[in-house]
């Protein structure tokens, strides 16, 4: 295993994908320094202005620095991706593993959600849940978090009952360890290895979900610097190219490096 | 086992899948945060205790919860989904006025997704390892990550806007608009009325969202074909085809295709999730007058029956798909019922 994370590092497509999150990552930290502008600032007698050496990528209709807006926009997309995925792995993990291991009535009927839950194209259900918690990130963070938490559910419990038989499981609870122990201890570990893949692979996805929840109106709420509603601000301003080509720019970066992350990582992973 | 014990087994599996999405679906709904009956029937009618009883009635809502759900599939069976807020009309009517645009773009889009990414894939895996394979995928992994909102405004600002070489948003010009839809599929409906200069219109009008939203899933086809044909590649029987002097070309069409069709039947069946996440996007870009679009104005209008009926509905149609993809399962490959795969 170690060894296939060491082969990643001679990949080219790996580290471009690596290097743009990461510098993505630093932007996000750095954002203070690194602006010129304030994101919020509005300056009605810039307004509109196309992209120069004191804008870099234009004003906006309220006069405000777009190249400022996206970089804060970074503080947004970025952490919601990781966390609606942590919670989702997380959460389907544990429902996933125990079910898994203790099977039963419990695992019946959690299944039975997970199936349900499955039938629905992931962003209607997101949409349905969205819009019933109202506007907003946190709404949509919910929402997105209650949906995606079933695939991982699906695979955690298919490979803790792949592992729960094997040898070594068996051995330890004769020895007389209890049931919730070897489950962290032995089980776990061992059938960890997919989610993380999946896991990896879903954060660009989320991020690109984020974008588009904001685009077509839910989640993020106009001042908040965020890069799908920010494209919807500049949707319908032909003239005013900049206003949607650079927030869309910043989703498409992000989205490129983690489909260059995870396709070499199922590459090399699966092979 | 022969292919009815078969359909009829796998019928009996989608009747829990049915009674998991209804409850799913009638469980978001009592959460909303108002009144139930003005989710019914919207605020202005509350004054009217004649309607409100009625409406209580009606879906059983002064009875508990677990009876409310038999009211709600009860009514349901009936094709009741309430009626939506904006529109003032059975949601039910709506979704069959809005799911024909919707079915056209997507038929199209995945017939150009696979016309791309099927022979794209098939090449990338005879030449595997060589410049041209590590060009395609590099290609399609950029065409992956295109946010499809992004990638339609963009196009329709260089090829609509600024060069004038296709037609901007909407399914057909407003000067060829059609009266009597039959069909709802305006590729149909022009042809059968002999609108000749309509049919071009509507096919032109198709290109760009259809390219867009295939772009979408183009890559996902393209990479399983490409790994489940490199698996065929080196199995006996092409080899024997091979020494039996059978022109590759024909091998890799006759041979190879129909051993390798399982997986990327099943990523195309699942790319139907992706599809309409592309197609919420896509439509709302090109004022695409389809269940996306409505779902878009649905949710800003915070419209709640017409997003539960969308959702069920799609969920249904999810649960169809995957019902027929099995039987064509069984109809490519025979063998997979013999094997444990098959339930």
């Amino acid at each position: 295993m170690l060894n296939k994370y060491k082969l990643i590092l001679h990949k080219p497509i790996f580290l471009i994908g690596f290097s743009i999150i990461l510098s993505w990552i630093m932007i996000a930290l750095f954002a203070r320094v690194i602006a010129p502008y304030d994101p919020f600032e509005q300056n009605i007698n810039n307004r509109l202005k196309p992209p120069s050496l004191s804008n870099f990528c234009g004003t906006d209709e309220l006069g405000r620095d777009i190249f400022s807006r996206i970089i804060y926009g970074a503080q947004i997309s970025l952490p919601m991706g990781f966390a609606i995925v942590v919670f989702s792995a997380s959460i389907g993990c544990i429902i996933g593993a125990l079910s898994g291991f203790f099977q039963g009535f419990f695992d019946e009927f959690a299944m039975r959600i997970t199936d349900a839950t499955l039938a629905f194209p992931p962003i209607l259900l997101s949409l349905a849940i969205s819009s019933i918690l109202g506007l907003g990130l946190k709404s949509l963070f919910i929402a997105m978090t209650s949906v995606l938490w079933a695939e991982y559910a699906r695979i955690m419990r298919g490979q803790v009952l792949s592992v729960k038989n094997q040898p070594f499981v068996e051995i330890s609870s004769t020895l007389g360890f209890s049931k919730i122990y070897i489950l962290i201890r032995h089980v776990i570990p061992n059938a960890i290895n997919p989610i993380i893949i999946k896991a990896t692979l879903e954060i660009g996805d989320v991020i690109l979900t984020i974008a588009a929840m904001s685009f077509i109106g839910l989640g993020a709420v106009p001042p908040t610097p965020e890069w799908g509603a920010m494209t919807l601000m500049g949707r319908n301003k032909f003239y005013h190219w900049w206003m949607m080509t650079f927030p869309g720019l910043a989703i498409l970066s992000v989205a490129i490096a983690f489909n260059f992350l995870g396709d070499e990582l199922r590459d090399i992973l699966e092979r | 086992m022969n292919i009815r014990t078969y359909i009829i087994r796998r019928l009996l599996f989608v009747i829990p899948m049915l009674i998991g999405i209804t409850l799913i679906t009638f469980l978001i709904s009592k959460f909303v945060p108002t009144n139930p009956i003005v989710i019914i029937i919207g605020e202005k009618s509350l004054d009217d205790p004649e309607i409100v009883a009625f409406v209580t009635q009606k879906w059983g809502l002064d009875l508990p919860l677990y009876k409310q759900y038999f009211f709600y599939i009860y009514n349901l069976l009936q094709g009741d989904l309430g009626v939506s807020f904006t529109t003032k009309r059975p949601v039910i009517k709506d979704l069959l006025d809005y799911f024909p645009a919707t079915i056209e773009l997507s038929a199209t889009s995945i017939m150009y997704a696979t016309s791309v990414g099927i022979p794209l894939g098939m090449i990338t895996a005879y030449k595997s390892g060589k410049t041209i394979d590590h060009i395609v995928r590099l290609f399609s992994l950029i065409l992956a990550s295109m946010p499809p909102f992004w990638s339609g405004l963009v196009g329709l600002h260089l090829l609509c806007f600024t060069y004038d070489i296709l037609p901007g948003p909407g399914r057909i010009d407003n000067l060829l608009n059609i009266q009597h839809s039959i069909t709802g599929l305006y590729m149909i409906d022009t042809i059968i009325q002999g609108n000749f200069r309509g049919f071009f219109d509507v096919i032109s009008h198709l290109i760009l969202p259809s390219i867009i939203l295939g772009s979408y899933i183009t890559s996902l086809i393209l990479r399983t074909t490409r790994s489940s044909v490199l698996e065929e590649l080196n199995k006996g029987y092409v080899t024997a085809a091979r020494g039996r002097g059978i022109p590759e070309s024909r091998i890799l069409c006759f041979h190879i295709l129909r051993n390798a069709f399982i997986p990327i039947l099943t990523v195309i069946s699942l790319s139907f999730g992706k599809l309409m996440l592309g197609a919420i996007m896509t439509e709302s870009v090109f004022a695409w007058p389809g269940i996306g679009c409505y779902a878009v104005a649905a949710a800003a209008n915070l419209d709640y029956p017409a997003i539960m009926g969308i959702t069920l509905l799609t969920a249904i149609i999810f649960i169809i798909i995957s019902f027929i993809v099995d039987i064509l399962y069984f109809i490519i490959d025979p063998r997979i019922c013999k094997s444990n795969k098959c339930l």
